[in-house]
C-alpha cells in the first residue's frame, strides 16, 4: 500500500514535468535566442551601459560572470556586517565576520549553505535586499552558463558564446520573475505567509505564551526553490509549517525544483537543432533521480537502525503531514537539484537512508542537477562519455559534430576534479589539523562517533556542490567551518564555471564536421546507458573509500 | 591603463549597476508587491493562519503547535497531546528545528524509551500500541499534526478528564481529521491546535 502512495506521487511529478518539458524548454530556448528586445529590458541595458547586440568571446563572459558575482558577493557582506543600521533589522546585531563571509559566498554561489539560524541572525532587510536577490540571480547566472556552453554546440566557427548580461537580464525577467510572482501566490493559498509582522507574542489555549514569527515568506520561498536555492527562511527551512504548510504544497515546491532543470534538456535539443539530443539528457536525469528516489523511499521505508526500530519507524525529524514519502520524494528532488531545501532532517535519516542524499550530491548534482548547473554539468560528463566510448570502440570522439579533442578532454577532466578535491581536501584537513580537529570534535559534531564524520563529510560535499542542505546537528558557525565552507562555495561554483565557459569557446570556434559511419549516435539508448554508467562510476570510485568511513559503517555494522 | 584593465574596469561598473537595479527590483518592489497582494487578497493565510478563541482572542496558528502542559511541563489530561518537539523548549516559533539525532545516537534512543513509557502510562494503553509520531520529534519542531492513530489512544483520556462521552469527543476528532491530500498526497493527519480549540468552546 504504502508502494502505491510513492508511485502516484512520483507519477504525478512525472506527469506535471512531462506535460511542461515542451513548452517550458521550447519557451527558454526563445529567451535566449530571441532577436527582439522588449522596450523594459531595453531601458535597462541602457541604464546599466551594455549594447544587447554586441556578443562576447568566452574571455568577457567569464570576466563578466566573475564581476557580477563578486559585486554580489561585496554588496551582501556588507548589507549583514551593516544590520544593525538597516531598518527592519527586528533589532538583530551584525553577523561576525566568518559568518557573514560564508553567508555571502553562499547565496552568490547558489549554495544557500546557512551555518546560521535564520530567526536569530538576520532581518527582513538582509533577507529582501540581499538573500532573495541573490536567489534570483546566481539561479540566472547558473541558466546563463549553460546556455553559453550548448551555444558553443550550436554555434560554428564563432569567436563568441553570447552576451552575459543579456543572458542574465532575460533570465530573470521572462523567466524566474513570472513564475516566482504566480508561484509565491499559490504558496500563499496554501498558507505560506507574506508580512512584516516581526515575532508577535500570543497567549496560548493553556495560557502560557508562544512566539509566531512572521515576515516575508512567500515571495522568498518560491525562489529559493524555483532558482534551485534552498535557503529557509526559517532554520527549519521548509519543514516549517509557514514554509510548507501542507502536503499538497510540499509537491508543489517539489515542481518548483524540478522544472527548470528538468526541462533544459528541452532548451538544449532545441538550440542544437535535434530534440532528440535533449531527449537523451533527460533520459539520463530521469534514470539517476527514479533510482535514487526508490533506494531512499524503500531505506527509509524499512526503518533500520536502534532508534528507528525502537520507535516504530524513522519519522524522527520527519513531519507528519508528509510522512515518509512526502519526506524522501523531497530529499531526492532538493539534492539532486542543487537546492538543498529541507523539509525534513537528513541528519537523523536512517545510516544508509542518509547517504542517498550525499551521493546524489556526489554524481555532481545531474540527477537532474541545478537550474543551468545540472544542464551543464552532464555536458561536461557527455563529453567525457564520448570520448570513452571512443577509446573502447574505437570511434571518433566527436558531440554533436564537434570534435573532442586533447583541448576539450582537458577541460573536461579537470571540471570533473575539483568537486572531489574540493569535498575530500575539506573532509580530511577538518580531522588533520590538531587545532581544528579538537574544535570539529568539541563544538561542531553534534552525533557522537562515526556519524559525526558523516556530518562533516556532508557539510563539504554540500558545499562543494553549491547544495546547501546539511546534517543540520553540525553546528558551522565557527571560524574553521565558515571559512573553510565559504571557500569550498566560491571554488566548487567558480573554477568549473571557467572550465565551463572555456570549453564553450573551444567548440564555439569549431566548424561542424558531418557524422560519418564512425560516429557513435548520441540519442540512442546505448549512449543514455553509457552516460549513466559514466556518472555513476566516477562518482563510485571517487568516493567509495570515505562512504565506508561513514555512512556505510554506520548502516552496515 | 593598458586595454584589458580598462575593460575590467568598464565591466565591474556595468556589474555595480546591474547589482544595483535587482537589488530595487528584486529586493524592493518584487517584495513590497507580493506583500501587497497577499495582504489584500489572502490576509489570512498571509498573517500566518491565526487562530481566535470564543472571545475572539488570538490564541495560536492553526499551522504552528503549540504545548498543552501545565507550568512545569506536565501535559494536561484534558488536552490531545501534540508530537514531543526539538524547537526552543518546546514548541518555541523563535526557534523552529528539529532534534537532529542520528538514529544510533544514545541520547535519541533513550528519549524514545522514555517517551513510549510516558504515552503509554498517560494514555493507559501498551507500549506497543504508541504510534511512531508520538515518540519522534518533527522536522521543524512546530508540527500541528499528529496522526489519527495517536489520536485514537488519546480519545478516552480526554474525555474523563473533561466529563465528555467518548463519541462526543471522536466525533470532534472526526472533525478535524484530514485525509491525504487528493486522496493520496502526504499522510492523514489531525490537527491538534485546531482540535483542542473545538474541545475548549464545546465547553462554553
Amino acid at each position: 500500500m504504502e508502494w502505491l502512495f510513492a508511485i502516484s506521487a512520483l507519477l504525478t511529478v512525472i506527469v506535471i514535468l512531462g506535460l511542461a518539458y515542451r513548452p517550458l524548454g521550447d519557451y527558454m530556448a526563445w529567451v535566449y535566442t530571441s532577436q527582439k528586445d522588449w522596450r523594459v529590458e531595453r531601458g535597462l541595458y541602457k541604464v546599466i551601459g551594455v549594447d544587447p547586440k554586441s556578443e562576447q568571446t568566452w574571455q568577457a563572459y567569464l570576466r563578466s560572470v566573475l564581476a557580477f558575482s563578486a559585486i554580489g558577493l561585496l554588496l551582501l557582506y556588507g548589507l549583514q556586517r551593516l544590520q544593525q543600521w538597516l531598518p527592519y533589522s527586528l533589532g538583530l546585531p551584525a553577523p561576525s565576520e566568518h559568518l557573514s563571509f560564508n553567508t555571502a559566498a553562499s547565496f552568490v554561489g547558489n549554495t544557500n549553505w546557512q551555518s546560521y539560524s535564520p530567526e536569530v541572525t538576520v532581518g527582513y532587510t538582509v533577507q529582501m535586499a540581499g538573500l532573495a536577490v541573490q536567489n534570483f540571480v546566481s539561479a540566472a547566472v547558473g541558466i546563463a552558463v549553460a546556455i553559453a556552453l550548448v551555444r558553443g554546440f550550436a554555434y560554428r566557427r564563432s569567436g563568441t558564446i553570447g552576451n552575459f548580461w543579456v543572458d542574465l537580464i532575460r533570465g530573470v525577467l521572462r523567466l524566474l520573475l513570472p513564475i516566482a510572482v504566480l508561484g509565491a501566490i499559490v504558496l500563499m493559498i496554501g498558507g505560506v505567509i507574506q508580512n512584516f509582522n516581526g515575532f508577535t507574542e500570543i497567549s496560548t489555549m493553556t495560557g502560557g505564551t508562544q512566539t509566531i514569527p512572521g515576515g516575508p515568506t512567500a515571495s522568498q520561498e518560491v525562489i529559493k526553490l524555483l532558482g534551485t536555492n534552498g535557503g529557509g527562511f526559517f532554520n527549519a527551512n521548509s519543514s516549517h509549517p509557514f514554509e510548507n504548510p501542507t502536503a499538497w504544497t510540499n509537491i508543489f515546491e517539489i515542481l518548483l525544483m524540478l522544472v527548470i532543470p528538468f526541462s533544459l534538456p528541452r532548451t538544449f535539443g532545441r538550440m542544437v537543432g535535434d530534440n532528440r539530443q535533449g531527449y537523451a539528457i533527460l533520459a539520463v536525469m530521469g534514470t539517476l533521480y527514479v533510482a535514487s528516489f526508490s533506494i531512499l523511499t524503500a531505506l527509509e521505508s524499512a526503518g533500520m537502525g536502534t532508534a528507528p526500530g525502537l520507535a516504530g519507524g524513522a519519522m524522527e525529524g520527519k513531519e507528519q503531514r508528509f510522512g515518509i514519502i512526502g519526506s524522501t520524494l523531497f530529499a531526492t528532488t532538493s539534492t539532486g537539484t542543487s537546492t538543498g531545501a529541507v523539509n525534513s532532517m537528513h541528519d537523523s535519516y536512517t545510516a544508509l537512508g542518509g547517504m542517498m542524499p550525499m551521493l546524489n550530491m556526489m554524481l555532481g548534482e545531474v540527477s537532474p542537477g541545478g537550474v543551468g548547473s545540472g544542464l551543464y554539468a552532464i555536458l561536461v560528463l557527455a563529453v567525457i562519455a564520448v570520448f570513452i566510448s571512443g577509446l573502447l570502440i574505437g570511434r571518433t570522439p566527436e558531440y554533436l559534430g564537434k570534435k573532442i579533442g586533447p583541448r576539450e578532454i582537458k577541460l573536461a577532466s579537470m571540471y570533473i576534479l575539483v568537486m572531489p578535491t574540493l569535498v575530500l581536501t575539506g573532509t580530511a584537513l577538518s580531522f588533520a589539523i590538531p587545532g581544528v580537529r579538537e574544535e570539529i570534535e568539541s563544538t561542531s559534531i553534534w552525533n557522537p562517533g562515526i556519524h559525526g564524520m558523516s556530518e562533516v563529510l556532508y557539510a563539504f560535499t554540500s558545499a562543494s556542490n553549491n547544495n546547501g542542505s546539511a546534517f543540520a546537528g553540525l553546528t558551522a558557525n565557527t571560524p574553521w567551518l565558515n571559512t573553510a565552507l565559504g571557500l569550498a562555495i566560491l571554488l566548487g561554483r567558480f573554477v568549473p564555471i571557467v572550465f565551463v565557459l572555456a570549453l564553450a569557446g573551444s567548440l564555439a570556434a569549431q566548424d561542424k564536421v558531418p557524422a560519418t559511419a564512425g560516429t557513435l549516435p548520441t540519442h540512442r539508448p546505448l549512449f543514455v546507458g553509457l552516460l549513466t554508467v559514466v556518472t555513476v562510476l566516477v562518482t563510485a570510485l571517487t568516493f567509495f573509500p570515505v562512504l565506508t568511513l561513514g555512512p556505510l559503517a554506520e548502516g552496515l555494522l | 591603463m593598458n586595454a584589458s584593465t580598462r575593460s575590467t574596469g568598464r565591466t565591474v561598473w556595468v556589474a555595480v549597476r546591474t547589482m544595483a537595479l535587482f537589488t530595487v527590483l528584486l529586493g524592493v518592489i518584487y517584495t513590497l508587491v507580493l506583500t501587497g497582494v497577499g495582504q489584500l487578497l489572502l490576509p489570512a493565510q498571509a498573517n500566518g493562519s491565526i487562530v481566535r478563541n470564543a472571545d475572539g482572542d488570538p490564541v495560536g496558528s492553526s499551522l504552528i503547535g503549540q504545548t498543552f502542559a501545565d507550568a512545569d511541563g506536565n501535559p494536561l489530561p484534558e488536552y490531545f497531546q501534540p508530537r514531543p518537539s526539538a524547537a526552543g523548549d518546546g514548541y518555541d516559533g523563535g526557534a523552529s528545528s528539529g532534534s537532529n539525532y542520528g538514529p544510533e545516537n544514545a541520547d535519541l534512543i533513550a528519549a524514545i524509551k522514555e517517551r513510549k513509557a510516558q504515552v503509554a502510562e498517560f494514555n493507559g494503553v501498551t507500549e506497543e500500541e504508541v504510534p511512531v509520531d508520538a515518540v519522534t520529534a518533527s522536522s521543524s519542531g512546530l508540527d500541528p499534526h499528529i496522526s489519527p492513530e495517536y489520536a485514537a489512544i488519546q480519545v478516552a483520556r480526554v474525555a474523563e478528564a473533561r466529563g465528555l462521552s467518548v463519541d462526543q469527543v471522536r466525533e470532534l476528532v472526526d472533525q478535524h481529521s484530514n485525509s491525504r491530500d487528493l486522496g493520496y498526497l502526504g499522510e492523514p493527519t489531525v490537527n491538534v491546535v485546531e482540535l483542542n480549540l473545538a474541545l475548549d468552546e464545546l465547553e462554553d
